[in-house]
């Protein structure tokens, strides 16, 4: 068995009198694809940016609890949370590339801000990232061309490329494929499948068979509550709860 | 069957449906009204030039292209050139620019980025309060308070210390080209701000949660993800603020010693194009020297225009290849 890369304790996240996230104990295992599932508004897209601290920028916003990273409460008054960042990326609903940045400007937007780079150690840098997210021989004619030419697929791995640049240890990825086709959304989840050997992901998605697709682990929030979590083949085949049970088969949500 | 065929009633309805609605000449007079109106202010444009043009003729015939190229304005000689009015009006207007543009962008980049929520909306609204001050009032300042104070702290130091450019040489007047420049920047600075303030708050906030997410402090996320997503928006401020400083008459009249000359001096007095022509008109009598004036406005006229053109090209530029930007 894998170590916790991310353990969270009795975590709480509260935007003024709204209590989103209710005492979530959970871990997250290194190098392997954690989904959270849950209808909306259940708070999984709230806990979810609690662990790269994207809370820091809602005044309203209020965590409590532990979340540990490596053992380190991230929340801990010395813990600087742009380090943070760094070491856990975050790919977000909607792609969302730097628009006045070309494509081999916005692979590197974050691996510059951390490095002083020469020349042919940055082209090194795009190579390797959009190779990883299989948008090399797509795009690698047309590095300096803008990023917002890209499909909304292409422009979603352009934002993958983006984030694994900056080498970080965790990806959160949420709801990756929700603007995206079938066959680019086939092709993100081949992509996490394959991301999970070099980091761990936890993905929050709305698609239950995307969940039980590309993730090893799944837990099932409803009302900011976590109900139960497990081996997804067990959260799939053989629920506890009754709530997760009617969740999966499509009763509710 | 009879499936597909519509029984009587219904057909009867159909046609009902289709035929002409009461009112719908509306459209038509709606069509016509607007086409009037949006022709109405070409039209008034058109007629402005051509009325101008034909009141500068006197003075274009007989100056040429002198009239631009000299510096001579002589209302008793009846020798008239604009160049000291035309490079008054440019100088100070770029220089202004150059001096509002960093402080208003990092005005409205504290409103919308740093401040907390009510600070900024505060700041905000007491910022376009400044734009509704009549340009008078700036102008009394300015050569009440201002100016002496220019003259007896800034300019003498400046002088003393850096006397040996020739952008700091020469006696403080005061009322200078130094004073025309300030009292410019401080009248656009509330536009950019406002200007750039509506465009920072449009930039989305996943422009900023990408940077964010990247590992950008507060800094890094605003030059990598919310000036570039805004820049053309901001350029589209900095060009009002110009044609507005180019054509501002009352407060740089006031202040910046209406000497027509050209002088590298930031202390000497200049003149501009909207400042000579509001002194002069009510006492030019002879026809010469109103049709000078005449072209003056007339060239103030094609600067600006000039001005507006190239700003669309080079927002036109700016934005080219970059499809999510704020216009």
């Amino acid at each position: 068995m894998n170590n916790a890369k991310v353990t969270l304790e009795n975590m709480n996240v509260h935007f003024d009198s709204n209590h989103a996230v209710k005492s979530v104990s959970l871990d997250f295992m290194e190098n392997t694809v954690t989904s959270i599932i849950g209808p909306s508004g259940c708070g999984k897209s709230t806990l979810l940016r609690s662990i790269n601290r994207m809370h820091d920028l809602v005044p309203s916003a209020k965590v409590t609890g532990r979340i540990l990273f490596d053992g380190m409460d991230l929340y801990d008054r010395s813990v600087d949370p742009v380090a943070i960042r760094r070491k856990i990326g975050m790919v977000f609903q909607k792609a969302n590339p730097f628009p006045a940045m070309n494509i081999y400007d916005n692979v590197v937007a974050g691996y510059k801000l951390n490095n002083r780079m020469r020349r042919n150690e940055s082209d090194e840098i795009v190579e390797t990232s959009l190779k990883r997210v299989a948008l090399w021989d797509e795009v690698k004619d047309r590095l300096k061309t803008s990023a917002m030419d890209l499909s909304g697929g292409q422009q979603q791995r352009l934002c993958i490329a983006r984030t694994i640049a900056v080498q970080p240890e965790v990806i959160l990825m949420d709801e990756p494929c929700s603007a995206l086709d079938p066959i680019a959304t086939l092709k993100i989840e081949e992509l996490v499948e394959e991301l999970k050997e070099r980091f761990t992901i936890i993905i929050v998605t709305h698609n239950m068979q995307q969940a039980a697709r590309v993730s090893d682990s799944t837990a099932f929030m409803y009302m900011g509550e976590m109900i139960e979590n497990g081996p997804t083949k067990k959260i799939f085949t053989t629920p506890e709860h009754k709530q997760t049970e009617d969740y999966i088969t499509g009763r509710f949500g | 069957m009879q499936q597909n065929e519509l029984t009587a009633t219904e057909e009867s309805q159909f046609t009902n449906s289709c035929a002409k609605r009461r009112g719908a000449d509306g459209d038509r007079i709606f069509r016509w009204l607007t086409f009037l109106f949006a022709a109405a202010v070409l039209l008034i444009l058109g007629l402005m030039i051509f009325e101008m043009t034909k009141e500068s003729l006197p003075s274009i015939t007989k100056f040429g292209g002198r009239f631009i190229s000299g510096s001579n304005w002589d209302a008793v000689q009846e020798d008239f050139a604009s160049l000291p009015f035309l490079y008054g009006s440019i100088v100070s207007s770029i220089l202004a620019i150059l001096l509002a543009t960093p402080l208003s962008v990092a005005t409205a980049l504290f409103i919308t980025e740093v401040a907390p929520n009510r600070i900024g909306t505060v700041a905000a609204s007491l910022i376009e309060l400044l734009a509704a001050i009549p340009s008078v009032i700036y102008g009394l300042w300015g050569i009440l308070v201002m100016a002496p104070w220019l003259q007896r702290t800034i300019q003498p130091w400046l002088a003393d210390h850096f006397g040996f450019l020739p952008f700091f040489s020469g006696a403080p007047y005061g009322v200078s080209m130094m004073a025309g420049v300030l009292i410019l920047a401080i009248m656009i600075i509330p536009i950019i701000t406002a200007i750039s303030r509506e465009v920072l708050l449009a930039v989305p906030q996943s422009q900023r949660e990408a940077a964010v997410a990247l590992g950008a402090t507060k800094w890094e996320m605003i030059r990598i993800a919310v000036l570039p997503y805004g820049r053309s928006g901001i350029l589209g401020g900095v060009i009002l603020g110009l044609g507005r400083a180019i054509g501002e008459t009352m407060a740089v009249t006031m202040v910046i010693g209406n000497t027509p000359q050209i002088s590298l001096s930031l202390l000497s007095p200049a003149y501009t194009m909207p400042s000579v022509i509001a002194n002069e008109f009510a006492e030019a009598t002879n026809a010469l020297h109103s049709s000078a004036l005449m072209e003056i406005g007339l060239i103030l006229l094609v600067v600006t225009l000039i001005i507006n053109v190239f700003a669309r090209l080079l927002i036109w530029k700016v934005t080219k290849g970059h499809k999510g930007g704020v216009a």
